[in-house]
C-alpha cells in the first residue's frame, strides 16, 4: 500500500508538474465543447428571404406577415421578380419566394440559392412549413422528440465525450508509460521487488481521477452552458463514463505495451484512436448513412456504443435498460483489452 | 571466499545475432570487479540478464547464490542495479527521486544514510533542485545513491561513466573504492579501458565472448608482445607505411604515438634508418609499455 501511494505520488508529479499536458487537458474539453455547441453548429437560422408577391390580396400578406416574424427567417422586404436573379447572385437574400394568386388562391414557387446545401434544404423546409400553414389543406404535423428545438449541441456532446476519453485517457497514459520505457526507469521499476500489477495500478489510478474531473467540467459544462436537460440518469451517466474511462486506460496501456518511443505511441493513439472516433463513431456522420463494411467497423469503435449510450441517457433520457446492450459491449471490451494489456506487459 | 556471482555458460541471441556466447565467470564477494569491452560487446545485455530482467537462452548465473531467472523475485532485494544512462525522473527532485526509490523497496532514506553519505553529501546542497537540471557527474551521483538506497549485497553499474567529465569520472572511481572498502561488491562495466586498472579483477569482453579474466596488472604482464611507439610528422604515412614492413605484426594509433606489434627479428634502429631514407626523416622508434588497451587489441587479432 505504501508502494502504491508512492507510485501515485510520484505520478501525480509529473502530471502537474506538466504545466503545458495539464493546460492542454483541461482545456481540450473546454474548447471543444464550447466550439461544437456554439460555433459549430449544423442548425440554420437568420435564413434572409425576400419575397415577390405579383398582386396583393389578404391571403399573400398573411403570408408575408408570417416570414417577417418568424424567428429563424430574417425577411428582407418584398422584390421585383426582375431583381431576383441578382439578389440571389450578390448573396443579398438565401431564398426567394414567388407567391401569385391563381384565382384568389396563392401559389407560390421558392428560388434558393443552393451554393451551400444545408442552408438550401434547411431554408426550402422553413419556408414550405410557413407558407403550407396558410393554405386550405391540413398541414402535416411534426413533432420533434427529445430535442425539440433540433439543437446540435445535444447531438454533439456525447460524441465529444467519446472523443475527449479516449484522446487523454489513451494518449497520456501510453505516452507516460512509454516514457519510462524511453527514460530507462520502467526497468528499474521492474528490477524492484514491486509486482508489475502495482506499477500499473499505480499508473492508472492518476488518469483515473484526472478523468473523472474532465468528466465533471464536461457534465456541468453540457448542463449549465449548452443547457442539456438534467436528468434522473446523471448516475448512469456517471457509471457509464467510468466504464468508459477505463476502458480508455485500458486501450492506453496496450498502446504503451506494443510500441517503443514516445512519438509512435502518440502517433498510434492519434491515428488509431482519433480519426477512426471522429469519423466512424456515430460523432458526427451518422452511421446508419454508412456502407455495410464500415458499419461492421464502428461496431469495434468503443466510442460508438458509448456515444450512443450516452445520446440516450442525455438526450433522450431513457433508463438503463434501453442501454444495456451498450453497457454490456464497453463492459466486455474493457475485460478483453485488460486482460491483453496485462498479458502483454507481463511478458516483458 | 564465495562467489556472489557465479556466471556458467551463459548464452544469449537476438533473433540471429549472438549477444552473449557461453559467457562464464566469478566475481567474488566484497571486489570491485570490471566488465570491459568496447561498444556492442554484450555487457547490458549481460548485465540486463543479472539484473533480472532477460532471461538468457542457455546457461546459468547465480548472484549470492540466488537463480536469476528461477529466484528472480528474492533476488531483486540484493541487487542494487544502474542501467547505462541514468534513469532518474528528470521531473523529480533530488529528494523525491530517492525517496521514491527507497519506497519502492520498502526502506527509509534515513535509515540507510549511513551507506549514501559519502556519494549523496555533494547533492544535499540542493535536495530541491530537478533532476533533469543536473550536470552529468551530479546525475551519476543521485543514480548510484539510488541504486545503493536499499542497501543492497551488490552493485551493478552498467557503464555509469558514460558522458561524464574527467575529474567526475575520477571521483566517481574513488566512491566506488569507499564502497568496496565498506564491504560492497560492485561489478561495474566500461568501454574506457584507462579505468581498468581501477579494478581488482577485470573480465574482457568482446562480441560476446570473454577474453581473459585476472587481475589488470597480471593481464599487461602476460602481453608477451614486442611493443614499440612509433611517432613522426606523418602519422598516417607512416601508419600505412609500417603496415607493409617484414616483422611488423601490427601498427595501430594509440593516443598521439603508433602502437608497434613487432616479431622477435624486428630490429628498430634497422626499420627507422629504412623510413628515414624513404620520405619520413622525422621518425622515431622506441620500446613501450603495454597496457589493458594494447591487450585488447591483441586479443581481437588472436580471435580472428
Amino acid at each position: 500500500m505504501a508502494i502504491l501511494n508512492s507510485l501515485i505520488k510520484k505520478e501525480a508529479y509529473h502530471i502537474l508538474r506538466d504545466k503545458r499536458t495539464m493546460i492542454i487537458t483541461l482545456m481540450m474539453p473546454l474548447v471543444l465543447l464550447l466550439l461544437f455547441g456554439f460555433a459549430i453548429s449544423t442548425e440554420v437560422n437568420d435564413v434572409r428571404v425576400v419575397a415577390i408577391v405579383d398582386r396583393h390580396t389578404d391571403e399573400t400578406r398573411d403570408i408575408v406577415e408570417r416570414l417577417s416574424v418568424n424567428p429563424y427567417i430574417s425577411f428582407k422586404g418584398l422584390a421585383s421578380s426582375s431583381e431576383v436573379d441578382k439578389i440571389l447572385g450578390t448573396g443579398y437574400a438565401d431564398a426567394a419566394v414567388f407567391i401569385k394568386n391563381n384565382d384568389g388562391n396563392p401559389v407560390s414557387q421558392i428560388i434558393v440559392d443552393a451554393s451551400n446545401t444545408v442552408v438550401a434544404q434547411a431554408s426550402t423546409g422553413y419556408i414550405r412549413s410557413i407558407i403550407s400553414g396558410s393554405s386550405s389543406v391540413a398541414p402535416t404535423l411534426t413533432q420533434t422528440l427529445y430535442n425539440p428545438q433540433l439543437k446540435s449541441a445535444y447531438n454533439f456532446v456525447p460524441g465529444i465525450m467519446g472523443m475527449i476519453f479516449i484522446l487523454i485517457c489513451a494518449i497520456m497514459t501510453s505516452v507516460s508509460l512509454v516514457r519510462e520505457k524511453e527514460n530507462g526507469t520502467m526497468d528499474l521499476l521492474l528490477v524492484s521487488p514491486v509486482k508489475p500489477a502495482t506499477i500499473i495500478t499505480g499508473k492508472l489510478i492518476p488518469y483515473f481521477i484526472l478523468s473523472c474531473v474532465i468528466l465533471f467540467v464536461m457534465l456541468t459544462i453540457a448542463y449549465t452552458v449548452l443547457g442539456l436537460p438534467v436528468s434522473s440518469r446523471i448516475i448512469d451517466v456517471v457509471v457509464i463514463s467510468l466504464i468508459y474511462i477505463l476502458l480508455s486506460l485500458s486501450i492506453g496501456l496496450l498502446v504503451s505495451a506494443i510500441v517503443n518511443t514516445q512519438l509512435t505511441a502518440l502517433i498510434v493513439s492519434a491515428v488509431a484512436f482519433m480519426l477512426p472516433v471522429i469519423m466512424l463513431s456515430g460523432m458526427i456522420f451518422p452511421i446508419d448513412n454508412m456502407p455495410t463494411v464500415l458499419q461492421w467497423l464502428s461496431g469495434i469503435i468503443p466510442a460508438r456504443w458509448y456515444t450512443q449510450a450516452m445520446r440516450k441517457l442525455m438526450v433522450q433520457q431513457l433508463d438503463l435498460g434501453y442501454v444495456l446492450q451498450e453497457v454490456v459491449i464497453l463492459l466486455s471490451m474493457t475485460v478483453l483489452i485488460l486482460a491483453i494489456a496485462l498479458k502483454k506487459f507481463n511478458t516483458k | 571466499m564465495s562467489a556472489a556471482v557465479k556466471i556458467t555458460g551463459l548464452s544469449k541471441s537476438y533473433r540471429h545475432i549472438r549477444v552473449l556466447d557461453r559467457v562464464s565467470f566469478n566475481v567474488e564477494k566484497g571486489e570491485l570487479f570490471g566488465l570491459i569491452g568496447p561498444d556492442g560487446a554484450g555487457k547490458s545485455t549481460l548485465y540486463k540478464i543479472l539484473a533480472t530482467l532477460l532471461t538468457p537462452d542457455s546457461g546459468e548465473a547465480r548472484i549470492c547464490g540466488l537463480d536469476v531467472v528461477r529466484d528472480y523475485k528474492r533476488l531483486r532485494t540484493h541487487i542494487g542495479y544502474m542501467p547505462e544512462r541514468f534513469s532518474l525522473y528528470q521531473d523529480l527532485t533530488v529528494m523525491e527521486n530517492l525517496n521514491f526509490f527507497a519506497s519502492l523497496f520498502g526502506v527509509t532514506v534515513k535509515e540507510n544514510y549511513d551507506l549514501i553519505a559519502p556519494v549523496f553529501s555533494q547533492l544535499e546542497k540542493f535536495p530541491n533542485r530537478m533532476a533533469g537540471a543536473l550536470s552529468g557527474g551530479m546525475k551519476q551521483k543521485l543514480a548510484l545513491s539510488c541504486a545503493l538506497i536499499h542497501r543492497p549485497d551488490i552493485l551493478l553499474l552498467d557503464e555509469p561513466t558514460t558522458g561524464v567529465d574527467a575529474v567526475s569520472r575520477s571521483e566517481f572511481w574513488d566512491m566506488l573504492s569507499t564502497l568496496k572498502e565498506n564491504g560492497m561488491t560492485i561489478m561495474v562495466s566500461t568501454s574506457y579501458m584507462d579505468e581498468a586498472t581501477r579494478c581488482e579483477r577485470i573480465a574482457m569482453i568482446n562480441n560476446g565472448k570473454i577474453l581473459a579474466v585476472d587481475s589488470p596488472t597480471a593481464l599487461v604482464e602476460n602481453l608477451d608482445e614486442n611493443l614499440y611507439n612509433a611517432v613522426g610528422g606523418d602519422m598516417f604515412g607512416l601508419l600505412s607505411r609500417l603496415k607493409t614492413l617484414r616483422g611488423v605484426v601490427d601498427c595501430y594509433t594509440f593516443g598521439a604515438t603508433l602502437h608497434l606489434v613487432a616479431d622477435k627479428n624486428f630490429s628498430a634502429d634497422e626499420t627507422v634508418g629504412l623510413l628515414r631514407n624513404s620520405g619520413l626523416p622525422d621518425v622515431r622508434i622506441y620500446p613501450a609499455i603495454g597496457n589493458i588497451e594494447d591487450l585488447f587489441i591483441k586479443e581481437i587479432r588472436n580471435g580472428k
